[in-house]
C-alpha cells in the first residue's frame, strides 16, 4: 500500500509540470494585452507600457516567461499581481474559504445525498421514491445561479435567517446557504447514485445469503447491501471536491465570497498570467490528492480491491 | 481618470472616473433635514482597489473612493461639483501659467508629520517620473519638465517656503486649480517614500478618516475606516466610521442592502431597474453623472472621411431614438444626449448650435444617407465595437437594428470578449469600424470632456480626429482668463464637433443608488459617489 502511494505520488511530478504549461500557454494565447487595459478608456503612455511589460517579464518569449516562472515556484515565489500583491498571499486568503464552502457542501452533499438514497432504494418505487426522484431532477435541471439567487432573496432578504451575502463575516452560520447551493446538484446526483445502487445490491447473492444466514434486517443493509453500494459515490464525491472548489465562480460571486473562483475569474479577465497558473496548478494538486484518497478508500470499502 | 470597475462579474469596464467627492457643506441637500451626528459605523459599497493605494496610481473607483475619503488636496469639490480651497489658503495666476498656491496653517498626516509645500511637491515629482510607473502620471504632463520617455523632475514646481510653492505649465490652462481636488494631487508624507509599497498597503493621509489600524485592509473583503481626529479641515464627519465592503457582484450588494446589511449603494444592479425605485421609495437615488457615453467612429474609416463622412455621421446620428433606447433598455437611467459634455458640469447647455442631430429624425437621416451614397455608394457593413464584459451588448444591438430599419444597411455589434481586448484594438488602431467609447470627468470642468478627447494627438482621442478649429478654440478656452470665458470657447468646440461628430452622443448616464433604513442624510456628490462622511447611523 505504501508503494502504491509513493508511486502515485511521483506520478503528480508530470501532471504538474504538464498541467502548469498547458495553463501558462492559454493565457498566453488569450488576446489582448492585459497592459494596455490598466490605463482605461484613457490608456497609457508607451514608454510606460513598456516598463510595466518589462517589470512582468511580458516583453520575453513564451519559454523564456514559463521557465522564469517555473523558477520562482521552486523557491515559492508565485510572482506578483498587477496591484504588487504576492500571488501566494492572494491565494493563501482565498484558498482557506472556497475549502471550507467545498467542504461544508461535501458533507451535506454526501450525508443527505447518501440518506436519502438508501431510504429510496430501500423503497424502490413508492411514494418516497418517487418524490425524490422528481425533486432531484427539478435541481439537476435549474441552472445553479436560478438556485442562488431564489434562496439569497427568501431566506436571506424575505426571511432574514441567514444572511445574504457572506463578505468578511466567512463562518459556518454565513456558509451555510452557499454551501447547500453549491453541493445542490451534485446532491442530486450523489441521491440518484446511491438508490440505483442499493436497489441492485439488495437482489445480489451475498445479501440473500446475509438475510439467509438469519442476520438482522438492520445489519443487512449497513454492513452489507450500503458498504458495496458507496463505491461508485466515492468516485463521484472525489472527483467533485475538485469541481466545487474550481466551480464555485457562480456561488462565490452570487453571495460575495472571497475565493477560488472570483480571484481566478478576474486574473483570468485581467490577463495576470501568474495568478491563473498557480491558482489552477494548486487546484490540480487538490484532485489529484482528492483521486487519490477516494483509490485508497476503494480498498477500505471493498475488501476485494487490493494495491500492490 | 478613473476606471470604473463594472462589478458582476464583469471586469474593468470602460469609463473614466473622477475623484473626490466628500461633503458638500450642507448645499444642495434640499430634503435631507435630520442633522447631528452619530457614532454608528456606516457600511458602504465599494470594489477591491486595482492597484496599490498610492494617490497617483490609483485611477479606478474602487481605490478612489477610499483614497477620498483618507486625503484632502488643495481644493475639494462640492456636492454640485463646485471646487472650494480646501489645504490650499489661495491658487493665484496672472496669466494662467504660473500659479503660487499658498497652504493654510495647521495641517498634519495622522502620523503627525505637517503637511507642507514640500508634500505636495515631493509627491507629485514622484508621481510624474516614468520609473515609478504610476498610473496617474499623464496628470502631470502639463507642468514644466514632465516626460513621458525619460525619468525627470517636474522643473515648473519650486517650494518658495513651508507653505508656499510655485507651479510653472508649458502653456496657460485656466482650469489648472480645478484639477487640484482630483486625487492624483493629493500630498504624501515624507515617510511614504522611505517604502512606498508598504505605504501603498496602509497609506497615511491627512482627510476626513484614517485606515483603522494595521489589516484594516482586507484585501477582497472590505477596508475599515475611522475618523481622523488630526483633519483640520471644514468638512465634518457625522458618523463613528466608514466600512467600504467589496463586492464581486451588484445584485448582492442590492440584496445586502435590502436585507439592511449594507447601508449605502451607489450602483444598482441591471436586473434591479425597474423595480428599485419602488422598492426603496424616497432612499431611491436616480440623478444625472458625470459620465458622458458615445461611439466614436475613427477618421480613417472608408466612407466617413470627408464631405461624404460628415452626411454619413449626420445620418447615423439622426438614425438613433435615444429616448426609446434609454427608456427601453436602461429603464431610465441613462439621459438621451444634448451635447458632448455631462448636465452636472458648470457651463452645459442643453441648446449647443448643432445639436439638432441628436434628435430621432428618421426622414431627414434617409436623406442625408443617400447624398452620401450619391458622392460614393456604401458596401459592407457598419459594425459598433464593445466588449461584452460590460453590459453593453442590449444597447449596440438596439442602436444597430435602428440603423439597419431606418437606413437599410447592415449593421452589427462588433463584441470583444473582455475590455482589455477592445483595447488593445483601439490602441494599436487595428479596430475596423466604430466602437463604443466612454468618459467619466476627473474634475467637473467641461475641458476635462473635450481636450484629452478630441484635441489633435490628444491622449484619449482613439479616433483620431484633428481639427483647427478645434484646436485653436481648445487653446484659446485654456488661455481664458475666467471660467465664463472658457465655457464660452468650449461650447464653440461643441458647435464644430456638432458638424463633424468624431463620436456620435449617445447619453450621460445616471448616478443610481439608493440606502437602507438604517442610515439618514445620504447625498450624492456631482461624480455619483455618496457624501460617507455626511450619512448618520440611525
Amino acid at each position: 500500500m505504501a508503494w502504491y502511494i509513493g508511486r502515485r505520488l511521483v506520478q503528480t511530478i508530470p501532471v504538474f509540470l504538464g498541467a502548469t504549461l498547458l495553463i501558462y500557454a492559454m493565457v498566453f494565447a488569450l488576446p489582448g494585452d492585459p497592459v494596455a487595459a490598466l490605463g482605461g478608456d484613457r490608456g497609457l503612455s508607451p514608454a510606460l507600457v513598456e516598463r510595466i511589460r518589462e517589470s512582468f517579464n511580458l516583453d520575453k518569449p513564451f519559454l523564456v516567461q514559463y521557465l522564469l516562472y517555473l523558477k520562482g515556484v521552486v523557491t515559492f515565489d508565485f510572482g506578483t499581481t498587477f496591484s504588487g500583491r504576492s500571488v501566494r498571499d492572494v491565494i493563501g486568503e482565498a484558498l482557506p474559504t472556497t475549502f471550507m464552502l467545498a467542504f461544508m457542501a461535501l458533507v451535506f452533499e454526501a450525508v443527505l445525498g447518501v440518506a436519502a438514497g438508501l431510504v429510496a432504494g430501500l423503497r424502490k418505487g413508492k411514494a418516497f421514491d418517487a418524490t425524490v426522484l422528481i425533486v432531484s431532477l427539478f435541481v439537476i435541471a435549474v441552472p445553479t445561479f436560478v438556485i442562488g439567487f431564489v434562496l439569497q432573496f427568501t431566506v436571506g432578504v424575505k426571511w432574514g435567517v441567514l444572511p445574504p451575502t457572506v463578505g468578511s463575516d466567512v463562518s459556518v452560520r454565513t456558509l451555510l446557504l452557499p454551501a447547500m447551493v453549491l453541493g445542490a446538484v451534485s446532491l442530486a446526483y450523489v441521491l440518484r447514485l446511491t438508490r440505483t445502487s442499493v436497489a441492485e445490491n439488495l437482489t445480489a447473492d451475498y445479501v440473500r445469503t446475509a438475510t439467509a444466514k438469519g442476520l438482522s434486517r438492520p445489519r443487512v443493509v449497513t454492513v452489507h447491501v450500503l458498504r458495496n453500494s458507496l463505491i461508485p459515490v466515492v468516485t463521484f464525491l472525489g472527483a467533485d471536491l475538485g469541481a466545487l472548489m474550481g466551480g464555485a465562480i457562480i456561488t462565490e460571486g452570487i453571495f460575495n465570497i472571497n475565493g477560488v473562483g472570483g480571484t481566478l475569474y478576474r486574473a483570468i479577465l485581467q490577463g495576470q498570467s501568474s495568478t491563473v497558473v498557480s491558482l489552477t496548478t494548486v487546484l490540480v494538486v487538490i484532485y489529484i490528492a482528492a483521486n487519490l484518497l477516494v483509490d485508497v478508500l476503494y480498498a477500505a470499502l471493498d475488501p476485494r480491491i487490493r494495491y500492490a | 481618470m478613473k476606471i470604473k470597475r463594472i462589478v458582476g462579474l464583469a471586469a474593468v469596464a470602460a469609463l473614466a472616473l473622477a475623484a473626490c467627492s466628500d461633503t458638500g457643506g450642507g448645499s444642495g441637500d434640499a430634503e435631507t433635514t435630520e442633522g447631528g451626528t452619530s457614532q454608528g459605523i456606516v457600511t458602504a459599497w465599494g470594489s477591491e482597489p486595482q492597484n496599490p493605494l498610492i494617490p497617483t496610481n490609483t485611477n479606478e473607483v474602487g481605490g478612489g473612493k477610499i483614497l477620498d475619503l483618507m486625503f484632502s488636496g488643495l481644493v475639494h469639490y462640492e456636492a454640485d461639483g463646485k471646487a472650494v480651497n480646501e489645504v490650499a489658503e489661495s491658487i493665484e495666476t496672472e496669466d494662467a501659467q504660473t500659479f503660487t498656491i499658498t497652504l493654510k496653517e495647521g495641517w498634519t498626516f495622522s502620523n503627525g508629520e505637517p503637511v507642507t509645500s514640500s508634500s505636495f511637491v515631493d509627491a507629485w515629482n514622484y508621481g510624474a517620473k516614468l520609473s515609478n510607473e504610476q498610473l496617474s502620471s499623464y496628470f502631470f504632463e502639463p507642468i514644466e519638465g514632465f516626460s513621458y520617455d525619460v525619468d525627470s523632475d517636474l522643473t515648473g514646481l519650486k517650494v518658495v517656503d513651508d507653505t508656499t510653492f510655485t507651479v510653472t505649465l508649458t502653456q496657460p490652462e485656466s482650469d489648472f486649480p480645478l484639477r487640484l481636488g482630483y486625487s492624483a494631487f493629493y500630498p504624501l508624507p515624507e515617510s511614504a517614500f522611505a517604502d512606498m509599497d508598504a505605504f501603498g498597503e496602509s497609506p497615511v493621509g491627512n482627510g476626513l478618516y484614517k485606515l483603522d489600524g494595521e489589516g484594516a485592509w482586507e484585501h477582497n473583503v472590505q477596508a475599515s475606516l475611522v475618523p481622523n481626529p488630526d483633519y483640520a479641515g471644514d468638512r465634518t464627519v457625522a458618523n463613528g466610521g466608514v466600512v467600504v465592503k467589496f463586492y464581486e457582484t451588484l445584485d448582492g450588494a442590492y440584496n445586502d442592502l435590502l436585507a439592511g446589511q449594507l447601508d449605502v449603494l451607489d450602483q444598482i444592479p441591471d436586473s434591479a431597474f425597474g423595480t428599485y425605485e419602488s422598492e426603496l421609495g424616497d432612499r431611491a437615488v436616480n440623478q444625472p453623472a458625470a459620465v458622458f457615453q458615445s461611439f466614436t467612429i475613427p477618421q480613417n474609416l472608408a466612407h466617413f472621411s470627408g464631405e461624404e463622412g460628415k452626411l454619413r455621421r449626420q445620418a447615423i446620428s439622426l438614425a438613433i431614438n435615444r429616448a426609446e433606447v434609454t427608456e427601453a433598455i436602461f429603464q431610465g437611467t441613462r439621459t438621451p444626449a444634448s451635447d458632448f459634455t455631462s448636465p452636472v458640469i458648470d457651463g452645459w447647455s442643453d441648446s449647443v448650435t448643432g445639436s439638432e442631430v441628436l434628435e430621432y429624425d428618421p426622414e431627414e437621416a434617409k436623406k442625408l444617407w443617400a447624398e452620401a451614397d450619391a458622392i460614393a455608394p456604401f458596401s459592407g457593413t457598419f459594425t459598433i465595437g464593445y466588449n461584452t464584459d460590460g453590459g453593453h451588448q442590449a444597447w449596440v444591438d438596439a442602436v444597430t437594428n435602428g440603423l439597419r430599419n431606418t437606413l437599410g444597411i447592415s449593421a452589427e455589434g462588433n463584441p470583444f470578449p473582455s475590455f482589455k481586448d477592445l483595447r488593445t484594438e483601439v490602441t494599436a488602431r487595428t479596430i475596423t469600424g466604430a466602437f463604443r467609447s466612454g468618459w467619466q470627468a476627473d474634475y467637473p470642468g467641461l475641458y476635462n470632456f473635450l481636450g484629452p478627447l478630441y484635441g489633435t494627438g490628444a491622449g484619449s482621442n482613439d479616433g483620431d480626429y484633428s481639427s483647427a478649429a478645434v484646436d485653436t478654440l481648445l487653446a484659446e478656452g485654456a488661455a481664458a482668463g475666467s471660467i465664463e470665458e472658457a465655457n464660452e470657447k468650449f461650447v464653440k468646440v461643441q458647435e464644430v464637433l456638432f458638424t463633424d461628430l468624431p463620436a456620435i452622443p449617445l447619453w450621460y448616464a445616471n448616478a443610481t443608488g439608493g440606502s437602507a433604513d438604517t442610515v439618514s442624510n445620504v447625498t450624492f456628490g456631482w461624480n455619483s459617489v455618496p457624501l460617507l462622511n455626511e450619512v448618520t447611523k440611525n
